[in-house]
């Protein structure tokens, strides 16, 4: 081609095609972004149309938690609170409620990484659409699944007599679980990209999770637990999102703290671990 | 180990880019310490097909994926349709087709369901997603089979569902990825005959295949790939000729002239390097030959000797033996073959 070329330190030999064409890369833009997410919200929704049984766990692990702890530690937690099993019941529930979202978050790292496995990521990865928009389907499809198992939750526990103190504080404890249950979800998201297989997901999913849970302020006061256990709950977001819960729905306590513990949580764990998780989807080869 | 052949030194039409609806040049991709692509060069002139041929692990996969943007390549450069593999991976996304061992359906939704989200996500309109999804579903005669989930599907019927969403954004580069693997051999030929379809349509196909005939049937090109190196390329019959050179098939007019034929034909001392082969089933003699002198030569002896023929015939030697004299070892499909036979006797 042409000899003229100036010599540039350390380029590569020329080797622009003629027919090179010269346009930067496109954007996609914010609308283009939203068609894609919708349509992948789409087949996430088929899937669960397609297989219903997928929704098992959003039906009735909210119906067989609430029932197990009420009537099986209701009673003797209940004393413990000065009350009965109804005591419990307005001191559970809301803990209960906002753990729902959790062990439905790890759902989402595994369905993940299932589409690794059966090449349709592949289909996607070769479209010209923002690699985020299939992580933010998978997020958008999971929360629905929240907002359904969460009012499945809120049924039982109205029927055995669970009392609404505060309708907005419900609503907002139900915000915050969302806000919360994103950020876990961005971290089962990166685990569903970098880790090999869905069990192992799972696996370590309920081995981080468990301790989590249980050593919380979810399930039971923390006041009766030894010193060191304490000093964990106190520091366990699980403890702040269920405090946060139950006094924006009973009202009584002051709940300012445990709100911005838990919202602060929540941004953080979105904020560092989405792009992280999409990092690791872009360069996943 | 072995060098290129003399085929794929020569210049080559497409070096300089001229006409190349793809255009690679010295592309690595290592992973760890396996060389998938070591320093590989291809061109796929617009509007025809390249077979990329080579036995499994040979690197055909890793080339595929470099060109569709999954991986990075570690060095060298990549063009489709004028688009840089690196610079521009949207663009370049928007002009492809892909189907392969991996990039697949899925399986939970149905035909229709998968081809109206690919629609979706090429930014189509619902209208002509949806239309789009129609016309192809009827074009790959999928049509009954439109509102049943893919999983249910036959081999050859997810197959062209496989096409079909590479057709999806009228790609100007379509990317074959062992389109057949797998598939008995009707549903191989349907398979075929699709492709064949969608190349006169005008699209450019790269095609990976470790089937010899498979690329005899589809290419009209050819690059030989070999752990992550390219051994040979050029026009499947130069390649051919180029490598084992030609064998001419005799049929004597009186069947009793067989030997005859074959041991005037050795005595004539034409044959050289190999072996006279008679073949009684069909009545012929194969004598390879290296040029046209040796064919005027052996007919030359053949009058001599007053030995009337019926048919003369040359014939060019098989993509197996071509790859044996390349590689120096046998493709994994005949070794699969030889396993299946060992087992056969065994059992």
């Amino acid at each position: 081609m042409s000899t003229t070329t100036v010599k540039a330190p350390a380029a590569p030999p020329e080797q622009r095609r003629p027919e090179a064409r010269t346009e930067p890369d496109t954007r996609i833009s914010l609308r283009a972004h939203v068609r894609h997410t919708g349509a992948l919200v789409r087949r996430n929704l088929l899937w669960i149309k397609q297989d219903a049984e997928s929704m098992l766990d959003a039906v009735l692990m909210p119906i067989i938690f609430t029932l197990l702890f009420v009537y099986v530690f209701g009673g003797s937690v209940g004393q413990s609170l000065g009350g009965g099993r109804d005591e419990y019941i307005q001191y559970a529930i809301p803990g209960l409620m906002a753990m729902t979202g959790m062990n439905m978050a790890m759902g989402v790292g595994t369905g993940f990484n299932q589409d690794f496995q059966t090449g349709v990521m592949d289909r996607f990865r070769s479209l010209p659409i923002s690699r985020s928009s299939v992580m933010t389907a998978k997020i958008v499809v999971e929360l629905l699944r929240m907002l359904i198992a969460t009012a499945i939750l809120l049924a039982v526990a109205l029927i055995i007599g669970f009392s609404v103190e505060s309708v907005p504080g419900l609503l907002a404890s139900v915000g915050l679980a969302l806000a919360f249950g994103v950020g876990l979800m961005w971290i089962f998201l990166t685990m569903g990209v970098v880790m090999k297989s869905a069990q192992a997901i799972q696996g370590m999913g309920f081995l981080v999770l468990m301790p989590l849970q249980f050593g919380s302020s979810i399930f039971a006061p923390t006041t009766s637990m030894p010193g060191w256990l304490q000093a964990f709950t106190d520091y366990n977001p699980l403890s702040s999102l269920a405090d946060a819960s139950r006094g924006l729905m009973n009202g009584g306590t002051p709940v300012a703290h445990d709100v911005w513990v838990t919202l602060i949580w929540s941004v953080v764990m979105t904020g560092v671990m989405a792009p992280i998780a999409i990092h690791k989807f872009r360069t996943r080869t | 180990m072995y060098g290129m052949t003399e085929i794929g030194n020569k210049p080559q039409r497409g070096a300089d880019g001229a006409g190349s609806a793809v255009s690679v040049r010295g592309l690595v991709k290592h992973y760890g310490e396996t060389k998938a692509l070591d320093g590989v060069d291809v061109d796929v002139h617009e509007g025809t097909v390249l077979g990329v041929l080579g036995p499994n692990g040979a690197g055909k996969t890793t080339l595929v994926r470099c060109l569709s943007t999954l991986i990075t390549p570690d060095s060298g450069s990549a063009f489709v349709a004028g688009y840089d593999v690196l610079r521009q991976p949207r663009q370049l996304r928007r002009v492809i087709g892909l189907t392969g061992q991996y990039a697949s359906v899925d399986e939970k939704l149905t035909g229709w369901d998968n081809l109206y989200m690919i629609g979706r996500l090429l930014d189509l309109s619902r209208k002509e997603a949806r239309s789009r999804a129609d016309g192809l579903l009827e074009r790959f005669s999928l049509t009954e089979a439109a509102r049943r989930p893919a999983k249910t599907y036959s081999g050859g019927m997810r197959r062209r569902l496989d096409l079909a969403a590479s057709m999806i954004g009228s790609p100007a580069v379509l990317f074959l990825d062992e389109p057949t693997t797998g598939l008995d051999p009707r549903t191989r030929n349907e398979v075929w005959e699709e492709v064949k379809r969608m190349v006169g349509d005008g699209v450019t196909v790269l095609l990976t295949t470790q089937y010899m005939e498979e690329a005899e049937q589809l290419a009209s090109e050819l690059t030989v790939i070999d752990r992550g190196k390219v051994i040979a390329k050029g026009g499947i019959e130069e390649l051919k000729a180029k490598v084992g050179g030609r064998t001419l098939r005799i049929r004597p007019a009186d069947p009793a002239q067989l030997r005859p034929t074959a041991t005037a034909l050795d005595e004539a001392g034409l044959t050289g390097l190999a072996t006279t082969t008679v073949d009684t089933e069909t009545g012929t003699v194969l004598v390879p030959i290296l040029s046209d002198e040796q064919l005027t030569a052996v007919v030359g002896a053949l009058t001599a000797r007053g030995i009337t023929l019926s048919d003369i015939a040359t014939e060019l030697p098989s993509l197996d033996e071509v790859f044996l004299s390349l590689t120096g070892h046998r493709t994994s499909e005949s070794l699969d073959s030889t396993a299946t036979d060992l087992e056969g006797v065994a059992a």
